[in-house]
């Protein structure tokens, strides 16, 4: 547009962003407020963080997530990928179909999801525990895995791979040597993107956790029912720095794999 | 042919396991009852549906609807003049802009709910300098309100109604604009027949985005409403987790996600509808 926009809405648009971050912006800075109670800066102090590294359930929690997110986080990318190689040799129809189900998880409510998840389990006669929370990440995440992997593929046509098989490569050759090393920037940050969601997950984790796999989210929950709490500050400001680190890491790499072509936005 | 199913088989058989099978379950015990302990008993019966169309759930689901559709029309008011302002601003400032709207996306919405407690409460920052500035003499009671619930669903659904807005706005034939001024058109008047019409696909997907995502979102009534306020989804996860009552939270599941449907479905008639509309007056 060449028009220039009107100062009304540069403002409008200032307050906007202002409205977003101030509140976030304010968790970080009470993280370091030495008081426990009172709304007025005190003064600044580590001790928050400290005692969280010292808090017995936050470690627990912690260590769950990241078994959760590591073990989901594989396996998704496994289930996505594949999805998003073998989809490419679907005919026109198989894939509309498959298309439509591998957006199912990305469409459907988190709630549901989570519910019928637990649905499943309770009469399938599975305790709910670590496994369930795993089984219910990989659900949502291959979905996001197999859109951004596809997202990659379509970006290359498929003469290099033909050339590589008239020029006497195997299957395996070809995927190892030439589709694999294309797509790579795709399948890091699709694992990049599911470790971080299966990291903030709460709504589906909330249904299918035990009380033994009490992840990080789950326990930030229970301690916001409870009333505000300096660690809770500090536990949150830092799994708002982890998250968005890994985003941007993932977004940088789908760039940098992309050449110019820059995707403005990434898939959500 | 042959390697490209034994790819697909292993995401199939995961997706129909885990996500249609158990949807299908609870389609299935929305139509059953339960003894005494909670325990499902297999024999139809439409009691999950009956129990719904008492006042108090009725209530609770009207509530919901009106909570949802006023949460999507105040984000899409607050939303289009930024995303606008974004897909006409200089290349530098898009990026950034598209950037910072991008990165609430990824902020647990726990937190971000979280956030409005640290702001709202009674000993919180905002009655803090309020009291400060002398513009009260005691603190005002907003946390626990029916206001801080619609604040914190609007603050955590704005995103999802630029984004798309953005997207549309993008992806506008700019020389339509040019056409238009040099047909003596008014800048209202172009944003009014051709903006408009132009980025109502953008406005439809965030509509749907933000109506389905508050209206299955309990956290925020359950953090900043207290237990004063509830939702639909607060009763579905509560006969789910606690009551133990499923085939009602089954039909429940049923009922809401037929009722977004049902609006998604009139939305995009309307939508198209009014598009017509539009083409037959030109």
């Amino acid at each position: 547009m060449k028009k220039k926009n009107h100062p009304l809405l540069g403002i409008h648009s200032f307050l906007m962003m202002a409205f977003i971050y101030v509140p976030i912006i304010m968790i970080i800075i009470y993280s370091f407020n030495d008081t426990r109670l009172s709304g007025n800066w005190e003064g600044f102090t580590l001790d928050w963080y400290a005692s969280l590294f010292e808090n017995r359930h936050v470690m627990e929690a912690l260590m769950n997530s990241l078994t959760v997110a590591v073990i989901s986080t594989i396996v998704s990318t496994l289930l996505g990928t594949a999805a998003a190689l073998s989809l490419r040799n679907l005919g026109r129809k198989g894939r509309t179909g498959m298309n439509g189900l591998l957006y199912l998880p990305v469409i459907i409510p988190d709630i549901i999801m989570g519910l019928s998840l637990l649905v499943l389990f309770s009469q399938l006669n599975i305790p709910l525990g670590k496994t369930t929370v795993i089984i219910a990440h990989i659900t949502f995440s291959l979905s996001y895995v197999y859109v951004v992997v596809t997202a990659r593929l379509s970006g290359m046509g498929k003469q290099l791979g033909e050339a590589a098989q008239d020029l006497g490569a195997t299957p395996w050759q070809t995927f190892r040597y030439v589709t694999l090393p294309q797509i790579a920037p795709g399948i890091i940050s699709g694992a990049l993107i599911a470790f971080t969601l299966s990291l903030d997950d709460f709504m589906v984790s909330f249904f299918v956790a035990g009380p033994s796999s009490t992840t990080l989210p789950i326990y930030i929950y229970a301690q916001v029912k409870r009333g505000i709490s300096p660690e809770i500050n500090a536990l949150c400001t830092l799994l708002i720095l982890v998250s968005i680190t890994l985003i941007l890491l993932a977004q940088y790499i789908l760039n940098r794999g992309n050449g110019q072509k820059k995707h403005k936005t990434l898939p959500i | 042919m042959r390697k490209s199913r034994f790819l697909l088989t292993p995401v199939l058989l995961w997706l129909c396991l885990f996500l249609i099978v158990p949807m299908l379950i609870v389609v299935g015990i929305s139509f059953l009852s339960r003894d005494a302990l909670g325990n499902i008993v297999f024999s139809f019966s439409l009691e999950g549906y009956k129990t719904f169309f008492d006042p108090l759930y009725l209530g609770i689901y009207w509530d919901t609807l009106v909570l949802s559709l006023l949460t999507t029309v105040i984000c899409l008011l607050v939303s289009y003049p930024l995303a606008y302002y974004i897909a006409g601003a200089s290349p530098r400032i898009q990026t950034w802009g598209l950037i910072l709207i991008t990165v609430p996306f990824w902020i647990n919405f726990l937190i971000r709910t979280y956030a409005w407690v640290l702001l709202l409460r009674t000993q919180g920052v905002v009655n803090s300098l309020l009291l400060w500035m002398g513009w009260i003499d005691e603190p005002i009671q907003m946390l626990y309100t029916y206001g801080a619930v619609l604040l914190g669903m609007v603050y955590n659904f704005i995103p999802f109604m630029v984004l798309p807005i953005y997207v549309a706005l993008e992806q506008m034939d700019k020389r339509l604009l040019d056409a238009a001024s040099d047909l003596g058109a008014s800048r209202w008047k172009a944003f009014r027949h051709i903006t408009l019409p132009q980025s109502k696909s953008g406005i439809m997907t965030g509509a749907v985005l933000v109506y389905v995502s508050t209206s299955g979102m309990f956290v925020v009534t359950d953090i900043l409403g207290g237990a004063k306020s509830s939702m639909i989804s607060n009763i579905i996860q509560q006969q789910f987790l606690g009551a133990r009552n499923w085939p009602f939270g089954a039909a429940l599941s049923v009922i809401f996600v037929a009722t977004s449907l049902v609006l998604i479905l009139l939305f995009n008639r309307a939508m198209q509808a009014r598009h017509q509309r539009v083409g037959e007056g030109r």
